[in-house]
């Protein structure tokens, strides 16, 4: 759709723009960062400080900055998603040589007010070029093998670097991410078929090579995949994140011990309580009825931004919408498997109620642009 | 839409992950939680405590400052023992052995390092907690004995449980599994040990992931081990103690009207607080090579030849059987033959014409050599068991000696051998066989002066409940012929040719009726007869006789048996007599008696040594209840 066909089309302008905002996914949003500043309230031990204040005023940032992206036109964002492919891409290479390492790993940049994470910034972009991509590649070429494999590359080169910081949670979901966009996209179902039996063939491939001088991920990743498996046989070592995590997750029952009860987060069983592992802290102190409540929300932002793609004609904006989506729910799914003892223990934080700055004003910047391709939707 | 139906079945694994572990596992899970974050604690109770018959402490509580470690809490074990010794002056032995029982024990496990730290030591390593990890100064409970080695003999001592006792008794009490948990070992202390300890309480605390300690959930305070009361006079034990300091000796008060045991001495004694604080080896040393031997309570646990203080046993068993008139009389020409062997009487030219009166105030022994054998042993034992002899009084102190009241049977079973008439004979002076503790010359001296069983009593209440009286019923014997031999004993002790003549009581309505005894430790051979026999004072002292007095006081309504036995003393007259009348006359007069008590002659020399022996007690008693004021 060009610019022409749009102004053919009923546009909202000026402030008219805010009634057509997705309203829901708004309140949707709210209510999850509400539950995140809830706990992190509890694991503070019953303080806003350190954690929920700073949390809110990100999330206050977070939802003006959405609503600004929203009042952008959704094709000035296709149009600059080269460029802020490209940005993040450079920063990320930024990160190999200046960037600021914490526990082993080397993922930040100081950017003096804030540390900026390249690579939840690359997610965003790399949805945003894989869209505008697609919304330019004539239909009938998608699943040209020569059209296949430069989107692959685009998913590729960031995935490299971001597993050289290393970051495995980040890489699988820029992966996996990228995979949704080129599947909605319309690639051929056997390139995903060759991918996973590939995938397989890697994973095989992963353990053989261990021990090897030739090895392919960490010991620390190695450890972590051994000890999902079987985490009891080192309950003390590196199953213990594992283990508490399960203990206090399933110690909370049908309703939980109650707020700020959480024995395992107050005393410290629990391993990084206020970032990855917070939703075993909500577990544990609401119990199923409180975490079953949280997945339900998620799946209703996430149902909401399908129905908006769906329902939306311009190509880009229903790739953009999905893709993002889809990536939200990668977050999610991946952080509740992953401290229910369903996934390896890979660090990817529970979107909107784990501690972190970065990953919430991205996440707010992608809804921005949902938004904006909610409001500009042709009509 | 494929995407779509992928999302919905990843949420409803999720969803089903989530219900399976915490509806359907919910209780495990809660049990692992709690396991996590709760420790339970053990709380030792404090000890009973034991009191003398006036309600002052034999055994007490104090507080005792310790250092313990937690070898998990501390990392580096030998560099936090080493600052440690910085702070704090500890034996280079203590830390080692402390040390070894660090690396022993679980990693969790308090071991406490040092014991009895002064009160700045205790704050020093306060102060300095953060540079010592794992380290804990902590206050706890110990046993003291304010009157020191006064009741050594009765009260026992307690000391840290060891392996060893682990291994004897069959014992679930977790407190046991206390390090150094202090349980009694010897006297009182071991007899009534469950009474003392007491049952655990318990503390649940909340840990951290790394075991601090964050608050205590609730604490079940346990329960204090019993209080008991001894029968023991403190102050007249102690009396007893200083009277027969320098002896080898063992001294026993009983209380006729209800059995108790007002003193129960033994000499030389023990201070138990040693063994408390752990003994050295040097005074271990002193204390084993004695040749006194301190550590036994001979008392009770010794068990000597009863000596001519068996007569009255030997003289109511032939009485009571008809085969002798009180009144009839024996000839003595001063040694009797039994067929074909000689046994002598002490005087060497014979008593002539006795009969039973005389016989004992002058003790004869030719009269029991003859009486013996018409009454025979087996009714000899029966009179003795009677009177409390050769039984095992139920007393909770150590190894109380069941002395032997020997028969015929006793020889076939034990020897192998048939008795033979001598043993008859050697037995009714209180020789061969024969043999008795001094409490139970006590026992003997209280049931004849009573007519009752009196029974030896300890413990006078536990927990403020009395114990049963010992009073005793009547033990079927004829009081006339009790009334007899009450009447010699009289004259032993107040007639001017009974052998107690010497320590007799002057004061009116406080005389005595006793007994003297002189048992003989070695075999007298017919040459030394015929040289004559060696004095006592010419013997090694191992070889002496053993010098033995048992009495009861006031003649008319008596209130006190005592008995005495100074080991290898000499002469009953001289050696034991003396002594059992100043223990009678402290016993009667509930402290230091006047000195009209005492015959004129005596008085000065009397003075003389109630002064010494104030001096004493005054050192024990201030020591005892000064400090504590």
């Amino acid at each position: 759709m060009s610019y022409l066909e749009y102004n053919t089309k009923y546009v909202p302008t000026g402030f008219r723009k805010l009634l057509y905002i997705n309203w829901p996914i708004v309140f949707l949003l709210s209510a999850v960062a509400c539950a995140g500043f809830l706990m992190l309230f509890s694991v503070a031990g019953g303080s806003a400080d350190p954690w929920m204040s700073r949390q809110m005023e990100r999330f206050i940032a977070g939802l003006v900055l959405m609503l600004v992206v929203a009042m952008v036109p959704i094709w000035f964002w296709r149009n600059v998603a080269g460029v802020a492919y490209g940005i993040a891409f450079m920063l990320l290479i930024a990160v190999e040589f200046v960037g600021v390492e914490r526990n082993g790993s080397q993922r930040w940049l100081d950017l003096g007010v804030m540390d900026l994470q390249p690579s939840e910034l690359m997610k965003i972009t790399l949805v945003m070029l894989l869209a505008a991509y697609y919304d330019w590649l004539p239909t009938h070429k998608t699943s040209r093998p020569f059209w296949v494999f430069l989107p692959i590359c685009m998913i590729l080169l960031p995935s490299y670097f971001v597993l050289s910081q290393p970051d495995l949670g980040t890489t699988l979901l820029l992966m996996l991410g990228g995979a949704a966009v080129m599947f909605v996209a319309g690639v051929h179902w056997a390139y995903f078929a060759t991918v996973i039996a590939a995938g397989v063939g890697a994973v095989v491939a992963v353990f053989e090579s261990k021990g090897t001088p030739w090895q392919i991920l960490k010991d620390y990743q190695y450890r972590r995949i051994d000890t999902f498996i079987d985490p009891s046989n080192d309950p003390l070592g590196a199953g213990y994140h594992i283990t508490q995590a399960k203990i206090a997750f399933g110690s909370g029952g049908w309703t939980g011990r109650g707020f700020m009860q959480g024995t395992q987060s107050r005393l410290n069983f629990l391993p990084e309580k206020h970032t990855d592992f917070i939703f075993t802290t909500l577990a544990e102190e609401f119990g199923f009825i409180g975490a079953i409540t949280l997945l339900t929300l998620y799946v209703l932002i996430v149902f909401f931004c399908a129905a908006s793609a769906i329902t939306n004609k311009d190509r880009f904006s229903a790739l953009l919408t999905l893709g993002v989506a889809m990536t939200f729910f990668l977050f999610f799914a991946v952080n509740m498997a992953m401290v229910t003892g369903l996934a390896p223990v890979v660090g990817v934080p529970l979107p909107l109620v784990s501690y972190g700055g970065s990953a919430m004003l991205v996440l707010m910047l992608a809804f921005g642009m949902v938004q904006s391709a909610h409001v500009h939707k042709p009509r | 839409m494929l995407l779509g139906g992928v999302q919905l079945s990843v949420v409803a694994a999720l969803g089903v992950r989530m219900q399976s572990m915490q509806v359907e596992q919910a209780e495990d899970f809660r049990l692992l939680a709690e396991e996590n974050r709760i420790n339970i604690r053990l709380i030792p109770p404090a000890r009973g405590l034991i009191f003398d018959r006036n309600g002052m402490p034999i055994a007490d509580n104090e507080q005792n400052y310790r250092a313990v470690m937690v070898r998990e809490d501390a990392g580096d074990v030998d560099a936090t023992l080493a600052k440690l010794l910085t702070l704090v002056d500890i034996p280079e032995e203590t830390i080692a052995k402390a040390r070894e029982e660090i690396f022993k024990r679980s990693p969790f496990v308090p071991v406490t390092i040092a014991d009895r730290l002064s009160w700045e030591d205790m704050a020093k390593i306060n102060i300095n907690a953060p540079a010592l990890p794992g380290i804990i100064a902590e206050v706890g409970l110990s046993r003291v004995y304010p009157w020191g080695a006064e009741l050594g003999h009765v009260t026992g001592y307690v000391g840290p449980v060891s392996d060893y006792d682990l291994s004897k008794i069959d014992d679930q009490d977790p407190l046991l599994q206390i390090p150094k948990f202090q349980i009694g070992k010897t006297g009182v202390e071991n007899k009534m040990e469950h009474t003392f300890r007491g049952s655990a309480g318990t503390k649940r605390i909340e840990v951290n992931a790394i075991g601090r300690v964050m608050r205590e959930l609730d604490r079940v305070p346990g329960v204090a081990g019993k209080d008991v009361q001894l029968t023991i006079d403190a102050r007249l034990q102690s009396y007893v103690q200083a009277r027969l300091d320098g002896e080898s000796a063992g001294a026993v008060v009983i209380d006729l009207e209800n059995g108790d045991l007002r003193a129960v001495a033994s000499a030389p004694t023990f201070d138990p607080n040693l063994f408390v604080r752990g003994i050295s080896v040097k005074d271990w040393t002193d204390l084993n090579e004695n040749k006194y031997r301190p550590l036994a309570a001979k008392a009770v646990q010794g068990a000597y030849p009863p000596g001519s203080t068996f007569k009255m046993v030997t003289a109511l068993a032939a009485l009571e059987d008809g085969v002798i008139d009180p009144e009839e009389t024996v000839w003595c020409p001063g040694f009797t033959e039994v067929s074909g062997t000689r046994f002598h009487c002490w005087k060497r030219g014979g008593h002539g014409n006795i009969n039973f009166h005389e016989s004992l105030k002058q003790s004869c022994d030719c009269y029991y050599y003859e009486v013996s054998q018409r009454v025979g042993i087996d009714k000899m034992a029966a009179m003795a068991r009677k009177l409390g002899l050769g039984i095992k009084h139920d007393l909770p102190l150590s190894a109380v000696s069941s002395g032997l009241a020997p028969d015929k049977q006793w020889k076939t079973d034990v020897r192998g051998e048939a008795w033979r008439i001598g043993d008859t004979v050697n037995a009714s002076i209180g020789q061969g066989y024969v043999l008795a503790s001094p409490l139970q010359l006590a026992v003997m001296t209280a049931r004849l002066a009573t007519g009752r069983s009196v029974q030896p009593r300890l413990v006078k209440s536990v927990d403020g409940v009395e114990t049963v009286s010992g009073a005793g019923v009547s033990l079927g014997i004829n009081e006339n012929l009790l009334r007899r031999v009450r009447a010699s004993m009289n004259d032993v002790s107040n007639h001017l040719r009974g052998t107690a003549y010497r320590s007799r009581i002057v004061a009116e309505g406080a005389e005595m009726a006793g007994k003297t005894g002189t048992s003989q430790v070695r075999r007298i051979t017919a040459e030394e007869r015929a040289r004559g026999v060696t004095r006592n004072e010419d013997l090694p002292w191992e070889r002496r006789d053993h010098a033995l007095f048992v009495n009861f006081a006031p003649v008319v309504n008596p209130r006190f048996a005592i008995s005495v036995i100074v080991e290898h003393g000499g002469g009953g007259s001289r050696a034991a007599a003396p002594i059992g009348r100043d223990i009678t006359l402290q016993a009667l007069y509930g402290g230091q008696p006047p000195l009209d008590a005492y015959p004129s002659g005596d008085r000065e020399r009397i003075e003389e040594q109630q002064k010494r022996i104030a001096d004493m007690m005054a050192a024990v008693s201030t020591r005892a209840t000064g400090d504590r004021a």
